[in-house]
């Protein structure tokens, strides 16, 4: 085959772009993993010091757990309300599922700066939204400043999420389950399948490969995330590291804050741990999750 | 269907409407009133007696909102020209021609789509700083073209792929060079999918805190969210600018995604059927 050089020049643009700004600084990052403070190399020194030295193994570990559970959070609740609205907008004939839509879809392409803000604003006791509110239906005992309580802010920065949030799941189930071909409805509906059990016994295994999708996606979205919690919580990630994921330790870590001096060679052996954790689950979801799915299909 | 779950449905949709909405329109109706109607009635509308734009005021004399806005939108557009034309290109080779290595190049091209770039960040910041590009609105342009690149490559090279070749061969018969039938044929074919791009690049970039914080905090290249977040951070106890701040923020974004919104959603349709 001869050479053909407008492919190089329809190629090139963007192969440069990708591989200088995102592949090259990936991988160094990963190099500079491997160094001391002073260039030389360390081997795995940095990530012994990172899983073992006190100082900074209680906050690696306290980072991970947090984000374990900011993750746990969206899987339990931002995909199932998210497939709830979904199965209910693709009903058809449904008015006004275009308004739903749209609407459900607002806080998604809203910034974190605020949303964060937002919330910290309705849920603080100072404005009194919150309480107010479950004082009109009688539950204003419930009520605590759940942002500035250790037990309960890591849960309720994770639920705001889940409301920015909910309308990608449900966006993507909702096209998932219009595409399920009209006559594997209606041989169920002969069938005298009722609605609810044509929901988890065709549509449900139909929507699979979108779950999944859906999946991944938050898996790397959570363990990637920062902007959330240093808008509402700061770098710090108050109250005492308690809503401290691994976004905002890497930021800190390597900006510095306050007293600490920033390092930039710890900061790329947590981004390097952060790399192996979302390379971790995109290889699950690849090889166990996509490649099961697909023999199932038809 | 019967009545009873119509109606149901149409229930918990309001229910979840309101729960999305209730925030951004508490946040709109209170800018717009006196300090004191923010406190004694933050859930009333804006009355003749309450009615205050004190805030917009406070907000625009002190703040350079007008200036982070447009550092804003250079960014943006900039960026999403960029990875549009050059996105488009690369879709164009990857779909069009049959060359050794093109699988590969596909799934090299293709990983940026799972692998967030901020893992970099620590490697791209001192890349930046080796070029003295820190603190300029280039900085900002280069890493999300970069990042919108993966996304924008795998979605049109699959819509190209599902183009019909007899336009292009025609082309060819007629003399047009490989240049001029991307140009002239292919990129008018693939706007609607190109727009459906766009949406989706656009929105992140906008959005960003992330690079900005790192790469450009100086004040006359900062973007309308960072801007946002320092001023919210320096007037806390001011309520009337924090809400009024607040309210510009949204703005820009609810009029473009109203704009968007019927080609986002069809994007997200054609997108998943596949």
């Amino acid at each position: 085959m001869r050479f053909r050089p407008h492919i190089l020049v329809f190629l090139a643009p963007a192969v440069l772009v990708y591989s200088a700004l995102m592949v090259v600084p990936l991988f160094a990052t990963l190099g500079l993993s491997l160094e001391d403070r002073t260039g030389g190399f360390a081997g795995l020194a940095n990530f012994r010091t990172l899983f073992g030295d006190p100082r900074w193994a209680a906050s690696f570990w306290n980072a991970l757990g947090n984000n374990l559970w900011f993750f746990v959070v969206h899987m339990l609740v931002q995909n199932p309300i998210g497939i709830a609205l979904a199965a209910l907008l693709s009903q058809p004939g449904l008015r006004g599922a275009a308004v739903y839509r749209t609407a459900i879809f607002i806080p998604t392409i809203l910034s974190f700066v605020i949303v964060g803000f937002v919330w910290k604003l309705i849920l603080s006791p100072i404005w009194g939204v919150a309480p107010s509110m479950l004082d009109a239906i009688g539950l204003k005992s419930l009520f605590q400043p759940w942002l500035g309580r250790e037990g309960t802010a890591l849960t309720t920065l994770a639920l705001v999420s889940v409301w920015q949030f909910v309308g990608i799941p449900m966006m993507l189930i909702y096209a998932a389950l219009l595409s399920i071909p009209d006559e594997v409805l209606e041989a169920a509906e002969v069938d005298g399948l009722t609605p609810w059990a044509m929901f988890w016994k065709i549509r449900l295994p139909l929507i699979w490969p979108a779950i999944g999708i859906i999946s991944v996606l938050t898996f790397v979205g959570n363990f990637n995330a920062f902007d959330l919690i240093y808008v509402s919580q700061g770098a710090l990630a108050g109250p005492n590291f308690a809503t401290d994921i691994l976004g905002t330790f890497l930021f800190r870590t390597f900006f510095g804050f306050q007293l600490q001096q920033g390092d930039p060679t710890m900061g790329a052996t947590i981004a390097a741990v952060m790399f192996g954790i979302i390379l971790a689950g995109v290889c699950v979801y690849l090889f166990a999750i996509q490649t099961r799915l697909r023999r199932y299909q038809f | 269907m019967s009545r009873r779950p119509r109606l149901l449905t149409h229930l918990a949709l309001i229910l979840w409407t309101l729960i999305a909405l209730f925030p951004v329109w508490l946040v709109i109706i209170n800018s717009m009133k006196s300090r004191r109607a923010i406190f004694a009635e933050p859930l009333a509308l804006p009355g003749p007696k309450s009615f205050d734009l004190v805030g917009y005021q406070t907000v625009l004399k002190q703040g350079d909102f007008l200036l982070y806005v447009q550092n804003s939108l250079i960014v943006t557009v900039v960026s999403l020209a960029l990875v549009l034309l050059f996105g488009a290109m690369a879709a164009f080779a990857l779909a069009e021609y049959r060359f050794r290595g093109n699988r590969l190049m596909g799934l090299y091209l293709a990983l940026g789509i799972m692998i967030p770039i901020r893992l970099g960040t620590v490697a791209i910041l001192q890349g930046m700083v080796a070029t003295g590009l820190v603190n300029t609105r280039i900085a900002l342009i280069l890493v999300y073209t970069a990042q919108g690149i993966p996304l924008c490559v795998f979605i049109l090279s699959e819509f190209m792929r599902g183009l019909s070749d007899d336009l292009k061969n025609a082309a060819r018969i007629d003399g047009l060079s490989e240049y001029a039938i991307f140009f002239r044929i292919i990129l008018p074919l693939v706007r609607p999918a190109m727009a459906t791009v766009a949406v989706f690049t656009m929105i992140p970039i906008w959005n960003d805190l992330w690079f900005p914080l790192i790469l450009a905090p100086a004040e006359a290249v900062k973007t309308i969210t960072l801007g946002t977040q320092v001023f919210l951070g320096q007037f806390v106890t001011n309520w009337n600018a924090v809400l009024a701040a607040l309210t510009l923020a949204i703005g820009p974004v609810l009029v473009l995604y109203l704009i968007f919104s019927r080609q986002l959603i069809r994007g997200i349709t054609a997108g998943a059927v596949k």
